[in-house]
């Protein structure tokens, strides 16, 4: 039912089930807000976003108010901005005012909101926040002082990613953000996906940064340091640079790359590539071999560390190859090495991830020979972007160049990783030709595009009817895992991914995307996949040739060796 | 059956509804709520540890640790703060070496804040083991609890 209200002395059409801030978001007027978070229950925290009723004359939460018939709204109104600023200034009082030294400074929500309500001078006075840095996590650091308590990194964790590792803990000013028990985020149930720092206001959640290790090893001589992209960085980088969203900027990442010293650059998408080859076969091994069905893909360190935690039971359903991350770390350790005559010690591998679990993923046991990583360090998209900085590049003004050759050349199906349904995708292709000689007439599966959580579909591979489903978002995960505990049985492959929208909307990416973006970020990748003319791993020449040269065929014993893994059920405080 | 098991199994709904009631039946039986037993009734109930964590740390009646020997209930409440009772228990803690909601190490005393004994004549008064000691000074508790030390042993 439609009816009208009246904002700001303006009437404006609202339909029932709206809130107040939904009305004023349609119609172009803005009031800041702080707790909320889009298509989430309000829980009306903050009171950022209070408004004025004309009539009662009293403040309330436009986000979590629903509109009236005949109400009547004042946006800006000497008290309304007036509250609004006391909440900031109360919020300031007990924050640490470090933001020279803030990894969010100048990306800091407070930060724009004391700007924009014009608070200049200290008027409230209060005891700062104290509180030990949770430095345990090889992936997210947390810091207490800094969290204002919006609680949108507690409703992500449990709503977005059925995780739940973090709630409210005390009550009233001693009320914190935290783990059971106090613990380290290490030993709790985190799996690492980032999603909280992607809505964290201020500074209270961040990434672990490894700048440090990797000047350092640029700056020896003696180590030979190489670094790779994960397939979403080139197209979601340009939101970090002041470009326009969804541009590819792969030519200049790699100058960029050379620029900063290292001495060869690969492309993560070549071992996505590598990753479907393998994948592929193993998925067509256990169809016709009787194995365990259906075949989990394995390439979001989110995704393993919630199987490993939450879900045991599915961890045979997991593919056993490793992530194209950790394919590329062992292959530049093992075969590169020898090409180049270097000890894998005498290298140092770096990743470029649009993800925090990666940084996890790089220190796992599992990923390790003779004691030695296979990745060495991870960068985010955010930190590269602060790299570059660091390094002077100027992004604009610079000429673009070629990857490194071999493990840089990929097909565009290895590309396509970077998006959700982007590996089932590649690996249909693949198993399609492994299964019939030829290949597909039409590459694209639209079934399997797109944003939604959940995306379903049934292949027909010469009869061979395969049910594949795709996820993005644990909490969707969840669901379909369980309708599986529950007895569903036509589904043959599934892909999960952690975050929503699958890479391009890691926890590594730009803080602040949003939908629009995001869609720009995926329509990029399926543009070069629509316009580049090697669609299918097999017929990446750099792959055939690496299987010619070294791995033999896939699921070979250079292979079982070299990238692929087994994981373990892990006891955490869930 | 663990006395855990033996409350759970008085519940078998899964879901938060109950979640009080258990968790005040288990401190009922064990004194406090260990670890175990929060990570035994998410479990149980389908609730993820840091929910019930967040629950109990929510409510003042929930402690994480055992009572000691000698438990030390402090009077905050209007008549005994008026009358230095904030003091009392500053020197109570560094007296003995812990804070208030938890247990010495030795396992001898725990401090617990109360908001009002009922005793207000006597403020500040503390309770240990239920026996009332009044107009306590930030001096003389230190001698108060000095006895139970010895008692204790």
């Amino acid at each position: 039912m439609d009816f009208t209200i009246n904002i700001n002395n303006k009437t404006i059409v609202a339909s029932s089930g709206e809130t107040i801030l939904e009305v004023m978001n349609r119609n172009g007027i803005r009031v800041p807000t702080l707790c909320h978070i889009k298509n989430a229950l309000p829980t009306g925290a903050c009171r950022m976003c209070v408004v004025e009723d004309n009539k009662t004359g009293k403040l309330i939460t436009s986000c979590s108010f629903p509109a009236e018939p005949g109400m009547s709204i004042l946006t800006h109104s000497p008290r309304v901005v007036e509250s609004r600023k006391t909440i900031i200034e109360l919020l300031l009082s007990n924050h640490p005012d470090d933001c020279l030294y803030c990894v969010r400074n100048k990306n800091c929500e407070l930060q724009d909101l004391s700007e924009e309500l014009h608070v200049t001078e200290r008027r409230i006075r209060g005891i700062k926040n104290k509180a030990n840095l949770d430095l345990s996590s090889s992936s997210i650091v947390r810091d207490p002082e800094k969290c204002i308590l919006c609680g949108r990194c507690v409703y992500v964790c449990e709503e977005v990613m059925g995780v739940a590792c973090i709630d409210f803990i005390n009550r009233g000013n001693k009320s914190i953000i935290g783990t059971a028990f106090h613990q380290g985020l290490n030993t709790s149930s985190c799996i690492n996906c980032g999603q909280c720092v992607m809505v964290c206001p201020t500074g209270a959640l961040t990434e672990k940064n490894h700048f440090a290790q990797i000047q350092e090893a640029l700056n020896n001589p003696s180590k030979r340091v190489v670094v790779q992209y994960a397939p979403s960085i080139t197209v979601s980088m340009a939101e970090e640079l002041g470009m326009e969203p969804g541009v590819d900027i792969n030519g200049i990442l790699n100058a960029a790359l050379r620029k900063v010293g290292f001495d060869h650059i690969f492309d993560s998408s070549f071992s996505a590539d590598l990753t479907i080859m393998e994948e592929s076969a193993e998925l067509i091994h256990r169809i016709q071999n009787g194995g365990v069905l259906p075949m989990i893909t394995s390439c979001c360190p989110g995704w393993v560390k919630y199987a490993e935690e939450f879900a045991p039971e599915f961890l045979p359903n997991l593919s056993s190859c490793k992530s194209p991350q950790q394919m590329m770390g062992a292959i530049i350790k093992s075969h590169f090495a020898a090409q180049e005559n270097l000890k894998p010690e005498e290298i140092f591998s770096v990743s470029i991830m649009p993800c925090t679990a990666k940084k996890f993923e790089a220190q796992r046991e599992e990923m390790t020979r003779e004691g030695i990583s296979d990745v060495d360090a991870v960068l985010t998209t955010r930190e590269l972007t602060k790299f570059l900085k660091l390094f002077g590049v100027d992004m604009f003004n610079i000429k673009p160049e070629l990857v490194d050759s071999p493990l840089g050349f990929r097909s565009t199906a290895g590309k396509l990783f970077g998006t959700s349904g982007g590996v089932m995708e590649a690996a249909i292709r693949t198993a399609y030709h492994s299964i019939t000689g030829k290949e597909m007439v039409e590459f694209q599966v639209p079934a399997i595009r797109g944003f939604e959580g959940r995306k379903e579909t049934k292949i027909n591979i010469n009869g061979l009817v395969l049910g594949v489903v795709v996820v993005n978002g644990m909490a969707n995960a969840k669901v379909l895992l369980d309708e599986i505990r529950g007895g569903k049985n036509d589904v043959h492959f599934i892909e999960i991914m952690a975050c929503p929208g699958g890479c391009i909307g890691g926890g590594g990416q730009h803080i602040g995307t949003s939908d629009e973006q995001l869609k720009s970020r995926m329509n990029a990748l399926y543009r070069i996949d629509e316009t580049e003319r090697i669609k299918v791993s097999h017929k990446n020449p750099e792959i055939v040739e690496l299987y010619k040269e070294f791995l033999g065929k896939p699921l070979g014993h250079k292979s079982h060796e070299l990238l692929h893994t087994h994981y373990h059920e892990r006891e955490v405080v869930k | 059956m663990t006395l855990v098991q033996h409350v759970l199994h008085k519940y078998p709904e899964t879901g938060r509804d109950n979640l009080i009631p258990i968790l005040q039946e288990i401190q009922t039986a064990e004194g406090y709520l260990s670890k175990k037993s929060i990570l035994e009734v998410g479990r149980h109930l389908d609730i993820p540890a840091s929910k019930i964590f967040g629950v109990a740390t929510f409510y003042n009646q929930f402690r994480f640790e055992p009572f000691g020997v000698n438990h030390v209930q402090v009077c905050r409440g209007t008549a005994c703060h008026v009358l230095g009772s904030s003091t009392v228990l500053q020197e109570l803690e560094k007296h003995l070496k812990v804070k208030a909601g938890q247990t010495s190490r030795d396992g001898l005393f725990s401090i617990e804040v109360v908001a009002c004994i009922g005793a207000c004549g006597l403020a500040p008064v503390i309770c240990v083991n239920g026996e009332f000691h009044a107009k306590v000074t930030a001096r003389s508790i230190k001698e108060i609890v000095d006895q139970y030390k010895t008692r204790g042993e």
